[in-house]
């Protein structure tokens, strides 16, 4: 039998996001039909771009649907994969596709793989357990699945179709949660999920003006977004969003330069996926020089600012 | 106020781990066994609730007998009693999320409090799934959480920022990071604690099908990366970037 696929286009209002094609990416590996799926209001544009690369895209438009609210989006989300008779429900595992994707593994009666790094078969996964620290190949065994997927460890598919957008009728239901604001952290900068190279500061920086003053300029000169230890964030520092770890962001750009940080488990879980590693760092025995392709052992004021120097100079 | 908190007992974070000799599980012997530090996080928040509105707080443990001990350590930070589901063999998400949900039932609590995820399985879906079998509203990773009447006002870090949403009572909220500090036992705490009540139950007597919906084929640590170069300075450091790996 043919693997039917639901593959959710998680969009920010105006664009859907690049971790829905790594969704469609590992959706690709089971052989089997693909439609994609945009909930929302006014929703027609991203539609139609999703369907760029998805040859059959279902629009579910309703004022309900006006917020990503995980009660009514799972129950849209489920009514769609019944109607289409879908085997494998997929969504990229950013914190809505974690809020939203397990209430939809109940209505289906699916079991469910959360943040899978491989495909093995149609069945068969792999995922970081234990904050990456231990790999495990799971099963699941409903008629139904749902999966998440960590966008880092599937490119984003790029082959264009020209598909087909249709319109269905959605039914939010029960709904008993009210959307009240939404304070977004602005940023210049590229994000920190999607960019192709971060700059990390850790508790090494020794404060927010530390911070700042270190971390800034040399993610300015690479055109790199910021991240952060979770120690940083936790004292204030730094915005919460920018934190990479087991339970932050999980990032895997081509360069990854920690400054100043220690290199705990929980962080990284959080970045050891990247290309090229430099750390620095004034401990010899920091265990982040063990995950690090290159060290560089000293003060972080002297060698950060000479570091921005040589690049501009370049 | 009545409020439900799950407690997990997990493997230390700081624990080496190696897997044992049926390739699917880890070895435990030597191995420190802590609460899962989210829940803790979660029985923290419930205490505060209920020592603002009044009420009572009731943890939940699935598991071995040992997790007496965790459930202990949430009665010495406060917690009024507990309930301790003995179940021998590894369960799924789906079938924990059928046993939350029936104790939920019998215990019609006002705010199930989660964890956002166990720092062992990182599978987060389980209080999600209570939630929508319970037919309740979410807030997951909640880093505030505020009451007003029949409505939880919760902050939450969402994607690119925060998000604060109005969830109507009763309802699931998993806890985050920041949420807040978890307290410390005190002695006398500690003392009650071995008094307060724990009603232990066997899982085959809540009567439920559960059938697995997910196994473990395999566990493995995966490849040790070969650690790194220590440069000598930091002009060599932009020139391998450069010319050896052509990422600047």
């Amino acid at each position: 039998m043919s693997a039917i696929h639901l593959i959710i286009a998680e969009h920010d209002g105006t664009h859907f996001k690049k971790s829905s094609l790594s969704a469609l990416a590992a959706a690709q590996k089971i052989p089997g039909a693909c439609h994609g799926l945009v909930l929302g209001k006014n929703i027609k544009s991203m539609a139609d771009a999703f369907a760029k690369h998805v040859p059959q895209v279902h629009m579910a438009e309703h004022d309900g649907l006006e917020h990503r609210l995980a009660q009514p989006y799972a129950k849209v989300i489920a009514d769609v994969a019944k109607s289409i008779g879908a085997t494998h429900v997929w969504a990229a595992a950013t914190a809505a596709g974690k809020d939203v994707m397990p209430r939809v593994a109940v209505r289906l009666d699916a079991g469910m793989a959360s943040d899978i790094q491989a495909v093995i078969d149609d069945k068969t996964y792999k995922r970081p357990m234990w904050a990456g620290d231990i790999t495990g190949t799971v099963q699941l065994h409903s008629p139904v699945q749902v999966i998440t997927v960590r966008p880092t460890e599937f490119a984003p598919v790029e082959t264009q179709v020209q598909g087909q957008v249709s319109a269905v009728k959605a039914d939010p239901g029960v709904n008993n949660t009210r959307f009240i604001g939404f304070e977004a952290v602005k940023s210049e900068r590229p994000e920190l999920a999607d960019a192709t190279i971060v700059v990390s500061g850790g508790r090494g920086c020794k404060s927010p003006e530390g911070f700042k003053q270190l971390i800034e300029p040399l993610a300015d000169q690479l055109r790199a977004a910021i991240g952060a230890s979770r120690a940083v964030c936790d004292a204030g520092w730094v915005p919460n969003d920018w934190q990479v770890g087991q339970t932050g962001k999980v990032v895997a750009p081509k360069l990854y330069i920690a400054v100043g940080i220690s290199g705990a488990i929980q962080h990284v879980a959080g970045m050891k996926g990247s290309k090229v590693i430099v750390a620095i760092n004034k401990d010899p025995e920091a265990p982040i020089f063990q995950v690090a392709d290159y060290g560089l052992v000293g003060d972080v004021f002297t060698i950060v600012p000479e570091l921005v120097q040589r690049l501009k100079a370049l | 106020m009545k409020i439900l908190v799950t407690v997990k007992r997990v493997t230390d974070y700081e624990a080496k781990l190696q897997i044992d000799s049926s390739g699917t599980g880890v070895k435990l012997d030597g191995v420190n066994m802590i609460a899962n530090p989210f829940d803790e996080i979660a029985v923290e928040e419930a205490l505060r609730l209920v020592e603002k509105h009044g009420g009572e707080v009731c943890v939940l443990s699935i598991g071995s007998g040992e997790a007496t001990t965790q459930l202990r350590a949430a009665m010495a930070m406060g917690a009024d009693r507990g309930i301790l589901i003995k179940a021998a063999d590894k369960l799924d998400g789906v079938s924990i999320s059928k046993i939350i949900t029936q104790i939920a039932q019998e215990e019609k609590p006002d705010i199930l409090l989660m964890g956002k995820q166990s720092i062992d399985d990182d599978s987060q879906q389980i209080a999600q799934m209570v939630a929508e079998r319970l037919g309740f509203g979410q807030a997951t990773q909640a880093n505030k959480v505020v009451i007003e009447g029949e409505w939880a006002m919760v902050v939450r870090e969402a994607d690119g920022g925060l998000e604060t949403l109005s969830v109507k009572l009763p309802c699931v909220i998993t806890s985050d990071l920041r949420l807040n500090e978890p307290r410390y036992a005190s002695l006398p705490g500690i003392m009650k604690a071995k008094k307060k009540p724990l009603d232990e139950r066997e899982l085959a007597s809540l009567g439920l099908d559960l059938k697995a919906s997910l196994s473990i084929l395999k566990l493995e640590l995966p490849p040790k990366k070969q650690a790194g170069e220590i440069l000598p300075d930091v002009a060599t450091l932009v020139s391998k970037l450069r010319e050896v790996e052509k990422v600047i």
